[in-house]
């Protein structure tokens, strides 16, 4: 049981680094600052959620497993908004041509 | 081992990247993506009393009052950037810099083997306080005077900003007023998010007595939420001269000091706590010092007086 | 309950190493935002570090044994909401006041 549980945090964790190298690369390569945010957002929300995924499965306790999921849940959120504000930051006139 | 090394290049480069930066808007953000990364280094290091600090105070409150600072100084900003330091200056500051470093190095690696430290002593009479986090025991009972000192400054530094707001508004409301879009992503935000902080900021609050967390921290992430909702615009700030937040404001430090105060009387000296009760009294201390930190920082976050007070 | 405390070295490691390559990808997405040329990039570089950092943090509490990191990594996410916002607040603000 200990060790399917260790299965699978590997395989969750790994995908969660996976894609917060899909991210950063995106970061990287992209053109302007609308897309680099782009990949950033959905990257790396994808990226904390599977590594809070993984890490549920070696939780210690209800508690502990309700303030995992409240982190990724949080940052969902913050991260969302945030994007959006940031968005409006750069192009306040909305989409051009 | 790798991961220390690259853990420790990183700080060193977002700390370069901050002093060299150009624009003060620049250095804030640096600034707080150092801290972020020194709550790593505290995690590491197995202090998360310190992380907790770190991310909240050193970091994000912290943080905050820098943009707000930068803000006010972007109009002045072009004209300051021009007057460049004399290369002789800025050398003779870059040896200095180096030098201290250099020293706290060489001290921090010719500690004996074991290095000298009282924390032995702090467990084995943490009993007495009926503490279970040794951090709290030192903050609250050992160390209790500088803690008391810690929020008389903070109170003090909030007499010093409000000091500075000009005669017409003196005693006014700090901080522009924040327009609240009914629908927008500012408020949205805030609503669900000021809710959730302030639980988790009761939380570490509470959890301070035996897992590593505390007053300070919890106030902090307090201070953090009201000055989210005030920025989104769903509360006004204060004027300043209003009594209940004056007397929100001196509450704790006023507790502390009455407790402190006849510790004389009930067990020898000031701040002693008779140990039959040390728990109950450093609990009655905490809760109005945690309402107190949590509005001064929230409120020198705001700034000085810009509206006057609408009576 | 889910877990047992008794970690398996190689677990340890493993997540430590996790730990160690999203920090990686944190610091060279660091070092591209932060060279970008407006306040916009420099708001995502706290983004990111708050995102990326929340997860290592996460990964090397539980690698380290050190169970508070899960409260630090609650008020971090927090505390970046805040200083985001913050930040946004800023950048606008001096352009309205035509810097």
């Amino acid at each position: 049981m200990s060790a399917a549980l260790n299965g699978l945090t590997i395989l969750a964790v790994c995908a969660g680094a996976f894609f917060f190298l899909a991210g950063t690369v995106g970061l990287l390569r992209f053109p302007d600052t609308l897309s680099r945010l782009h990949a950033l957002t959905k990257a790396d929300n994808l990226g904390l959620g599977l590594v809070v995924l993984g890490l549920l499965f070696q939780a210690e306790g209800l508690l502990a497993a309700l303030k995992l999921i409240s982190v990724w849940l949080l940052a969902l959120l913050a991260g969302a908004t945030v994007t959006q504000l940031i968005a409006h930051t750069a192009r306040p006139s909305g989409p051009q041509a | 081992m790798a991961f220390d090394i690259g853990l420790a290049l990183l700080v060193l480069g977002v700390g370069a990247w901050t002093v060299a930066a150009r624009d003060t808007f620049a250095a804030v953000v640096g600034f707080v993506a150092y801290g972020l990364l020194l709550a790593l280094v505290w995690v590491r290091l197995a202090a998360p009393d310190v992380a907790l600090t770190e991310a909240a105070l050193g970091s994000g409150l912290t943080g905050g009052l820098l943009v707000s600072a930068s803000t006010r100084l972007r109009r002045a900003e072009t004209r300051a950037v021009d007057e460049r330091q004399p290369a002789s200056l800025r050398l003779a500051a870059a040896v200095l810099c180096t030098l201290v470093s250099a020293g706290v190095a060489a001290i921090v690696l010719l500690l004996p083997e074991p290095a000298p430290t009282l924390a032995p002593q702090a467990m084995v009479n943490m009993a007495a306080t009926g503490l279970g986090n040794p951090v709290t025991a030192v903050l609250m009972a050992y160390r209790a005077i500088d803690t008391l000192l810690e929020t008389v400054v903070l109170l003090l530094a909030l007499v010093g900003i409000w000091s500075l707001a000009p005669d017409r508004v003196w005693g006014g409301v700090p901080d522009p007023r924040h327009q609240a879009e009914p629908d927008g992503r500012l408020t949205f935000i805030a609503q669900l998010l000021v809710p959730v902080g302030i639980l988790v900021g009761i939380h570490i609050f509470w959890v301070g007595s035996v897992a590593p967390g505390g007053e300070f921290q919890g106030a902090t992430i307090l201070a953090a939420m009201w000055i989210l909702a005030m920025m989104a615009g769903l509360v006004d700030a204060p004027a300043v001269n209003r009594r209940w937040l004056r007397l929100m404001l001196v509450a704790g430090p006023a507790v502390f000091l009455t407790i402190g105060l006849t510790g004389f009387a009930v067990a020898g000296s000031f701040l002693a706590y008779p140990e039959p009760h040390a728990k109950l009294l450093i609990l009655m201390i905490e809760i109005p010092v945690t309402l107190s930190i949590a509005a001064t920082l929230a409120l020198l976050v705001a700034g000085p007086p810009e509206r006057a007070p609408g009576r | 309950m889910l877990g047992s405390s008794l970690k398996h070295p190689a677990m340890a490691d493993f997540l430590f190493a996790a730990a160690g390559l999203v920090l990686a990808m944190v610091a060279a997405g660091l070092a591209r935002i932060l060279w970008g040329p407006g306040d916009a990039d420099r708001i995502m570089a706290v983004q990111l570090l708050g995102t990326g950092g929340i997860a290592a943090l996460l990964l090397l509490g539980e690698a380290t044994n050190v169970p508070a990191a899960l409260d630090v990594a609650l008020t971090l996410v927090l505390l970046a909401a805040f200083i985001s916002v913050a930040f946004v607040k800023g950048a606008t603000r001096s352009e309205a006041d035509g810097a």
